[in-house]
């Protein structure tokens, strides 16, 4: 499903600060595969250049998604193939209702890929039940996205895009940063709910306690931008252990 | 000096008046008050000279000196054509002046509860207030409302009395074939403990350059409630200088929300008097601009009396070329202590050729008060760009969702649903003309 060669990346704004330094990825379809590392190793910088930010720059390198190349789409092209990346940082948008801007996402992604956009009912419907698997307070959601949000509730706000968009590829950020352990298990829930053979999943984590809730397939360690060793869910609990400090120099 | 010898401006408004001079007059006390105008207004003449001018610093009233306008009483239109051209309802108490001419009974016959009478001017001989608030002396345009007003209204509402149905007064300039001037007025008396709600929109349906100079007075008494909400919408290459003076007393409250777009120079000029302890006002605002066009917003509020409280909240979208002035003032005066305020503007700027000159200013001379000001300007997120284009909205679209969420705080205050829908609908008009006008985003 997505295939990395020698992935090399910098700052669009700084072309001499390299982040990422030869990436080679395989995550085949239905996989779960968790990239680990220390702070400052890349893993965030993967995740987004995954997505499409700007502010990076790919010097050298290809991202493949279903066989084609990626490289040339914007964040919006890349979603309407099916990728979708729950933000470490989900941003406060002010006058944004999430209801309205969910719906917009879908019909944009129906416009582009020919598919039957929903009702509104129908949308309302699949809406109001995510909100209440999700569990995000329903005073809230009808509020300004991410507006006065607590950091679980914007992290359970990303869950909710994550079950309604339905994509092919989710990259979770840390998205379990700063949770408490109900939260995990709700983060937990929805990666595993949505776990299936045509869908896949790249968990980008500093800790190991959201594995012991979603089992990957593969583990990968990214020090210093690149990845220094793969392996099974054994190797995210001896990571745990010992910490990274034998894949710094 | 000859005896007709003025600054160039002051000739051309000279020469106006000449055309009027047919006019019967309307009462020696008025004849009073439009030669105290007309000396104040002979004297300053449009104020081109913006060094060192406060008031005038950062608005240029070239293009409006360089135009010659015309003054007419034809209100010869047919109703029809506009009714989808404004923002109102057939339940409201609809007030129409077309072409500065109040047009009684036009959008439906005016069937007022007990408690509420609306006179105009011209036959009611109701100038008895007139200039009570906004003197004749008391600036160039308050001043040349006075000498050319050619109609207005005056609105009472008696004590104890709750209003259920907004006032509506629409001031329309129609398809006419010349620049016309007009220089409506208005005056409101919400009695003892009463509440009301008004709306006062300022709409063309012609390109001509037209000038707008209204000037509303607002009496509150004691303990009364007003819900106020001005729109400011005339063409591109129009010019509307606006006056409103609130006098407040005590226990009152006065909310008011401006909502202003369109002409080539704008400006809503609001002065709000706390005169008694416990009055409430808060004046809040939305402009947007683009093109060439000038917005000025000259908001004040004095506190004369203890423990009233103030705010003031403006949000300015700006795009193309345009400049807007956020010029907010609140003054604590000796004495009024207790005294809450607040203000802040904050802007969104979508090019580079864009100016905002936001002075948010507290003068207190009173020390036991709770005050605070700010101002922001800033471009459009690239973080939340780049959140709303990982879920699948193209860069476009993302970025008009941003434009509209900025307003929307400023865009709900506007409650009622008929009333709501006409300012949303026009913010989501213009937004496609703000997106063709931006050549910047983030930080760049």
């Amino acid at each position: 499903m997505l295939k990395i060669s020698d992935l090399h990346v910098g700052l669009t704004a700084d072309n001499n600060v390299k982040i990422l330094k030869g990436i080679d990825l395989d995550v085949p379809s239905g996989e779960v595969h968790a990239i680990m590392g220390p702070n400052g190793g890349g893993k965030s910088t993967f995740a987004n250049v995954l997505m499409g930010r700007p502010d990076y720059q790919i010097t050298t390198g290809t991202i493949e998604f279903k066989g084609e190349s990626i490289l040339d789409l914007p964040p919006d092209a890349r979603a309407h193939l099916g990728i979708f990346m729950a933000f470490q940082y989900p941003v406060e948008i002010p006058g944004v209702r999430p209801f309205q801007f969910l719906k917009a996402a879908l019909d944009s992604r129906a416009d582009a890929t020919g598919q039957k956009k929903l009702s509104a009912r129908e949308f309302t419907k699949r809406f109001d039940e995510k909100v209440v698997q999700v569990g995000i307070n329903a005073n809230l959601i009808k509020r300004s996205l991410n507006e006065g949000f607590s950091g679980g509730e914007k992290k359970r706000n990303e869950i909710l895009q994550l079950e309604i968009l339905q994509p092919v590829l989710a990259i979770m950020d840390e998205t379990d940063s700063g949770l408490d352990v109900d939260a995990l298990k709700i983060v937990a829930e929805g990666v595993n709910s949505q776990r299936s053979p045509d869908r896949s999943f790249l968990i980008v984590t500093h800790y190991q306690r959201l594995l012991n809730y979603i089992k990957p397939d593969r583990v990968h360690i990214l020090v210093d931008g690149k990845i220094v060793e793969t392996g099974g869910p054994e190797l995210a609990v001896k990571v745990e252990k010992s910490g990274y400090k034998e894949y710094l120099t | 000096m000859p005896k007709h010898f003025f600054p160039e401006s002051v000739k051309k408004f000279h020469d106006l008046l000449e055309t009027r001079k047919s006019v019967p007059s309307l009462g020696t006390n008025i004849d009073v008050l439009k030669k105290i105008a007309w000396d104040y207004f002979s004297s300053t003449g449009i104020p081109l000279h913006r060094r060192g001018n406060e008031l005038w610093k950062y608005t240029n009233l070239k293009p409006l000196s360089d135009t010659s306008f015309t003054l007419s009483s034809d209100s010869d239109v047919n109703v029809e054509d506009i009714v989808n051209e404004i923002p109102w309802s057939k339940d409201w108490h609809n007030i129409l002046f077309i072409n500065g001419m109040y047009r009684p009974d036009s959008l439906g016959k005016l069937d007022l509860p007990s408690g509420l009478s609306i006179s105009d001017f011209q036959h009611n001989n109701m100038w008895a207030n007139f200039g009570s608030l906004a003197k004749p002396n008391s600036g160039t345009f308050a001043a040349l409302n006075t000498v050319f007003v050619q109609d207005g209204i005056s609105i009472k509402i008696e004590p104890d009395t709750k209003i259920r149905k907004p006032i509506n007064i629409i001031f329309v300039v129609s398809e006419v074939p010349r620049n016309f001037a007009t220089f409506p007025r208005v005056y409101l008396d919400v009695g003892e403990n009463s509440e009301a709600t008004m709306i006062e929109s300022y709409i063309s349906l012609t390109s001509h350059p037209i000038l707008t100079i209204p000037v509303v007075e607002i009496e509150q008494h004691t303990e009364a409630i007003l819900r106020h909400y001005r729109i400011q919408m005339e063409n591109e290459n129009s010019f509307h200088i606006g006056s409103t003076r609130v006098g407040q007393k005590g226990s009152s409250k006065f909310e008011s929300s401006t909502f202003a777009t369109g002409p080539r120079i704008g400006r809503n000029d609001i002065h709000v008097s706390l005169n008694e302890p416990d009055a409430t006002c808060q004046l809040h605002g939305l402009y947007i601009t683009f093109g060439d066009q000038q917005q000025d917003n000259e908001i004040s509020t004095t506190h004369s009396k203890p423990s009233c409280t103030s705010g003031q909240f403006y949000k300015g979208i700006l795009a193309g070329k345009s400049t807007a002035v956020f010029s907010g003032d609140i003054v604590v005066e000796k004495g009024a202590q207790k005294s809450i305020a607040d203000q802040k503007d904050l802007n969104l700027l979508l090019s580079k050729g864009v100016e905002i000159d936001t002075k948010p200013s507290l003068e207190i001379f009173a020390d036991d008060v709770q005050c605070s000001h700010g101002a922001t300007a800033g471009h459009i997120d690239l973080n939340s760009l780049f959140y709303l284009q990982s879920r699948g909205l193209d860069f476009n679209t993302a970025k008009a969702m941003l434009i509209r969420g900025f307003a929307d705080e400023m865009i709900v205050e506007f409650e009622l649903t008929e009333l709501f829908e006409f300012i949303s609908g026009l913010v989501d008009d213009i937004i496609p003309t703000l997106q063709s006008q931006s050549d910047t985003i983030g930080t760049t």
